[in-house]
Order: C-alpha cells, then sequence, then structure tokens
C-alpha cells in the first residue's frame, strides 16, 4: 500500500501538484496497479539481458553538417512568454521542500 | 458525377481507382466527407480541413482520396494537442513525416481525430475534447486510444485514418469499431512529429476499412527518416495483398492469450474459434502453441510505458507551448499548478505510476526487471516463430462496452490490452480484422508475425477477410447522423 508521504514524494518529483482528493484516489489506485505489476518479481530472470531496444539497428549516426534550424520566432509562437527571442518563466526562488 | 452516398460506400482503394479513371472529381470526394464530417456528432473529428488543397499530381498513389489523422500527430499551423488540455492552442511549426508523406502521395488532410490524451486509455473516454461514440452503438465506447480514427472510418465520416499504437492503441479501436487497424514493425514508421508517449513502443499505422487499404496506406507510411534515428528503411516493399488462399500456412493459438484463464467474453471466443476454422478450410495448419511470458507482458507494459511516458511528459511544463497556469508564482509552483490543470486523471495516474517505477530505490525493482520481461516475451515469440508464420489471438478480450462502465477501475480498463501489449513489447507487427458480430457488435481478430512480415500478414488477413465477408455498412450508415 502506498502511504500518503509517499503519494506526496512521488507527486513532488512529477512536479504535479494534488489535491486532497487526488492524493487519497492515487494512494488507493497506485497500490491496487502496483500489487497486479509487482508479481513479475516473482519470475526467474537470473542472466536475463534487460531489452534496450527491440529491432537490431546499428549505426544510427549522420554526417554532422549544419543546416537551418527552426526561425526563432516560429519556435516561440507558442511559448506562454516570449521574451526578447527566449522563453520567459517566472523567478525560480525558493524551490518548495 | 456522383452522389455523395455512392462516394462514401467506396473503399479508398476503390475512390482512387475512379479518381485515377477520371471518374471521380477528388475535389468532390473531398467536399463529401468534408460535409458528413462537419455534420457528425460521434465526437469524431477535433478539427476539420477546409480545402482539400492543390490537386494530386495525375500519378499520385493515393489519388486525393482525404485522410484523418490522429490528434497526436503534429501538422504544421494545424492544432495539434494529443487530446489534451495542456497543449490548448498549439500548432506546430512543423509536420509529422509520416503525415508528410501521405500528403506527398496525394492524401489530402481531411481533420484531425479524437483521441485519449496522449494516448493513454483504451476507450477515448480520456480526452479534453470528450468522448467518442462508438457508430454501431452510441451508447459504447469505441476502443482508444485511436478512437477518433476507428470511429470515422466505420462510421463513414473518413475513407481511412492513421492512428499510433503503443499497446494496442490502433488495434483495439480497429476491433471494436470492425475496422482494419495495422501495428508496423517498431521502426518502419517514422515517429518524428508524433507527440511521445512511450518512446521505446509507439508505433504509427494505418485505420482502414478494408486490408488492400491498410496496405495502400501503409506502403506511403514506411521507410527510414533521418530525423527518427529509431526508424529503419523497410525491406522489401508492400504491394496490394492478392492471396485468396491460407494454404501452407501455419498458424499457432497462444494458450496464455487464448485459453480459459484469459478472459475472454463467449461471443468473442464463438467468433474467433470460426474464424481458426474459416482459416482451416482456406488451408492453414492451426495448432496450439505457447508463450509462457504473456500473461505477464501486460504487467511489464504498465511499468514500461508509464515510465517512459513520465519522462516524455516532463516538457509540459507552461513554458515553451500551450498551458500555463499561475504564471505570477514562483517556477516550480508554477510547473505543479500548470500540470496539475492540463492533464486529465488517467494522464496523472500514469506520470505518478511511472516515476515511481523510476524513482531512486525502486528503479532496478520495476523497470529493470519489466525490461527483462521484455526480452523473455520477445524470446516467447522467437521460438513460436520457429514452428508459426504467424500467432492469432481475439484482438480485444471482448466487445465495445457501455461508456463509463470502466472508468472507476484503472487495473479493468488495462485488462483491454491483454492480447495486444505483447507484440508491442516485442516490437513485431499485428493486425486487426473485422471477423463477426458478437450481440451486434464487431469482433477483431488478430494475426502477429515476425519483424518486418508485413507483407505476409496483410495477404493472409486478405485471404481471411475475402472468406469472412464482413459487412461494415450499418455502422456507416448509422454515422452520418
Amino acid at each position: 500500500m502506498l502511504e500518503r508521504d509517499q503519494v506526496l514524494h512521488v507527486a513532488r518529483l512529477a512536479r504535479l501538484s494534488l489535491s486532497e482528493e487526488e492524493v487519497v484516489r492515487l494512494g488507493r489506485e497506485l497500490s491496487g496497479v502496483l500489487a497486479h505489476v509487482e508479481k513479475i518479481q516473482e519470475l526467474e530472470l537470473e542472466g536475463v539481458a534487460p531489452t534496450s531496444h527491440v529491432v537490431e539497428v546499428t549505426d544510427a549516426l549522420r554526417p554532422d553538417e549544419p543546416e537551418p534550424s527552426l526561425p526563432v520566432e516560429l519556435a516561440l509562437r507558442g511559448a506562454p512568454e516570449p521574451v526578447e527571442g527566449g522563453f520567459g518563466v517566472p523567478s525560480p526562488g525558493a524551490s518548495p521542500a | 458525377m456522383s452522389s455523395a452516398d455512392e462516394l462514401i460506400a467506396l473503399t479508398g482503394a476503390e475512390a482512387a481507382a475512379r479518381v485515377r479513371a477520371g471518374d471521380v472529381d477528388p475535389a468532390e470526394l473531398f467536399a463529401a466527407y468534408r460535409e458528413r464530417a462537419a455534420a457528425e456528432d460521434l465526437g469524431a473529428f477535433t478539427w476539420l480541413a477546409d480545402s482539400p488543397g492543390e490537386p494530386p499530381p495525375p500519378d499520385a498513389p493515393l489519388a486525393g482520396v482525404p485522410v484523418a489523422v490522429k490528434d497526436l500527430f503534429c501538422v504544421r499551423d494545424v492544432p495539434s494537442q494529443a487530446g489534451s488540455r495542456i497543449l490548448e492552442g498549439y500548432r506546430p511549426p512543423y509536420t509529422a513525416t509520416v503525415v508528410e508523406r501521405l500528403l506527398a502521395a496525394g492524401a489530402p488532410l481531411l481533420g484531425k481525430t479524437n483521441q485519449d490524451e496522449f494516448a493513454m486509455g483504451s476507450s477515448n473516454e480520456n480526452s479534453a475534447f470528450g468522448p467518442v461514440l462508438n457508430p454501431w452503438d452510441r451508447t459504447r465506447v469505441p476502443g482508444g486510444s485511436s478512437g477518433g480514427s476507428a470511429a470515422a472510418v466505420a462510421g463513414g465520416l473518413a475513407p481511412w485514418a492513421i492512428g499510433t499504437d503503443t499497446g494496442g492503441s490502433i488495434r483495439q479501436p480497429a476491433a471494436l469499431c470492425g475496422v482494419v487497424g495495422l501495428k508496423p514493425t517498431y521502426g518502419a514508421c517514422s515517429r518524428y512529429g508524433m507527440i511521445a508517449f512511450a518512446s521505446s513502443l509507439d508505433q504509427a499505422g494505418p485505420l482502414t476499412r478494408d486490408v488492400t487499404d491498410a496496405a495502400l496506406l501503409l506502403r506511403a507510411m514506411i521507410g527510414r527518416d533521418r530525423r527518427d534515428s529509431t526508424s529503419v528503411e523497410f525491406p522489401g516493399a508492400i504491394v496490394p495483398p492478392r492471396r485468396q488462399d491460407l494454404r501452407g500456412v501455419r498458424l499457432g493459438v497462444p494458450e496464455e492469450l487464448c485459453g480459459e484463464q484469459s478472459g475472454i467474453e463467449p461471443g468473442v471466443r464463438e467468433r474467433f474459434e470460426a474464424t481458426l476454422a474459416l482459416a482451416e478450410q482456406l488451408g492453414a495448419a492451426v495448432e496450439r502453441c505457447r508463450l509462457p511470458h504473456a500473461p505477464h507482458a501486460l504487467s511489464a507494459y504498465y511499468l514500461i510505458a508509464p515510465a517512459e511516458a513520465s519522462a516524455n511528459l516532463a516538457r509540459f511544463d507552461g513554458v515553451r507551448y500551450g498551458l500555463r497556469v499561475d504564471g505570477e508564482r514562483e517556477l516550480t509552483e508554477m510547473y505543479c499548478a500548470t500540470r496539475a490543470a492540463g492533464f486529465g486523471a488517467e494522464v496523472k495516474r500514469r506520470i505518478m505510476l511511472g516515476t515511481y517505477a523510476l524513482s531512486s530505490g525502486y528503479y532496478e525493482a520495476y523497470y529493470g526487471t519489466a525490461q527483462k520481461v521484455r526480452t523473455k516475451i520477445a524470446e516467447d515469440f522467437a521460438s513460436a516463430f520457429e514452428r508459426f508464420d504467424f500467432v492469432a489471438t481475439p484482438t480485444s478480450p471482448w466487445v465495445a462496452f457501455p461508456l463509463g462502465s470502466k472508468l472507476e477501475d484503472p487495473l479493468a480498463m488495462y485488462l483491454n490490452d491483454f492480447c495486444t501489449v505483447p507484440m508491442s513489447l516485442a516490437g513485431i507487427p499485428a493486425i486487426s480484422i473485422p471477423c463477426g458480430l458478437s450481440q451486434g457488435l464487431p469482433v477483431g481478430f488478430q494475426l502477429a508475425g515476425p519483424a518486418f512480415s508485413e507483407q505476409a500478414l496483410l495477404d493472409a488477413a486478405y485471404a481471411l477477410e475475402l472468406a469472412l465477408g464482413f459487412d461494415g455498412s450499418a455502422a456507416r450508415r448509422e454515422g452520418g447522423g
């Protein structure tokens, strides 16, 4: 069972603020899902290599040649707060503990 | 000159042939679908194009037959928000490679289709645009996450469509809506411009009225793209399927996915068994096979996909695009408030699950173990394909279910993917074709083959399709409202 403190810790890591109702509900739902998926830990997997890529791909490099990239004004077009050719953000104050 | 109803009755391939023969004006074809899609009340579309643009060149393979595209494909200057409120107002500055390829092949964009938010869901009820209704029965879900694409094709609102499949998101809605859905081999289609869910699993593919149409769209979509380093040059060509029998084809039916413990409802099982019998009549050898680790695929999937999603969705932070909430506050508070307001319940659930699975002290036990299970599942398929050409299962354990009936129980919802996630984890191609009705609702039959066996899959599916003679016209009449 996921404790309330663990739910809040994970939410902080995920940069999600949760309502009180969500804390309770997610604790319950995640515990249910984890109890199910944890069964894979009972499998004999000694010496099995984890999958890193399903299809064999070798040498996915390309020549490092300069080419035009997205124009700044186009990249900034959807930004909530474009500032002098960059992305504006609120001041990073003391991080909430 | 044809009436709109006559045009809507044509498959994509038939319409393309008529356009090329000069019997159908592509502008008229676009207008006929545009009008139906604008009047639809299934919730299938999130945006519609006003015009088809330039007429296609005379030799264009898709000949001006318009295509509906799942919302999560970026299209330049067209709203593309992956069904999420957090991308409200986002109009990408570039176009996804597969969409570019379809446009270049002569298929104008008809519109963007509704979907579960960031492709997370199996019922299309997790969308900022509201749910999609199943054209066979409007009180039921179309499946998900490519529910809008499936409903649009089934309801005759689009000649054909594309979607994405991470754990079944093309095949399951195709099954529930009575259309064909193909998930290609991982790497066959470029992921460039697809708003990412789980990068090691996401693949684009077609949703179509029949197998021939699936082949035509797939042919236009595949190929290596220098903007996606995981894409590969497809070995061999895709051609329209012609095969009319299954002589010499060996079909394996995995005990672990189709046995008594698998939760397949009786009506679906009945149609599945009847289709296997039909395959035998066509000359196939059908035998039981084993995929010992397949029952654990769902668990591995629901660790790997949320883990990758939690990383991919970190980019939605109110800085570069979309929604921003509490912009006057401190930076971290702005992040947290924006994400709380912009993401829906299922997306939050998966971000939390994935963040937990990747967090310090748990990584090896969850993500690491799941990636090892993934290796075992791929090995199981490799062994099966030593004896069999394809593996066959029902696509979904059940037919389309009533709206709202599984929303309160995430685990029950995740079980939708029981028969589709093993192929996703192994990166292999799989196709779902409609194989009849149960309780008046479509049942999907899934065939999966080794990596890059798409042509053989299409050929086998085509032979079955001919023999099955499934008729989806009832849903197309309903889809028109």
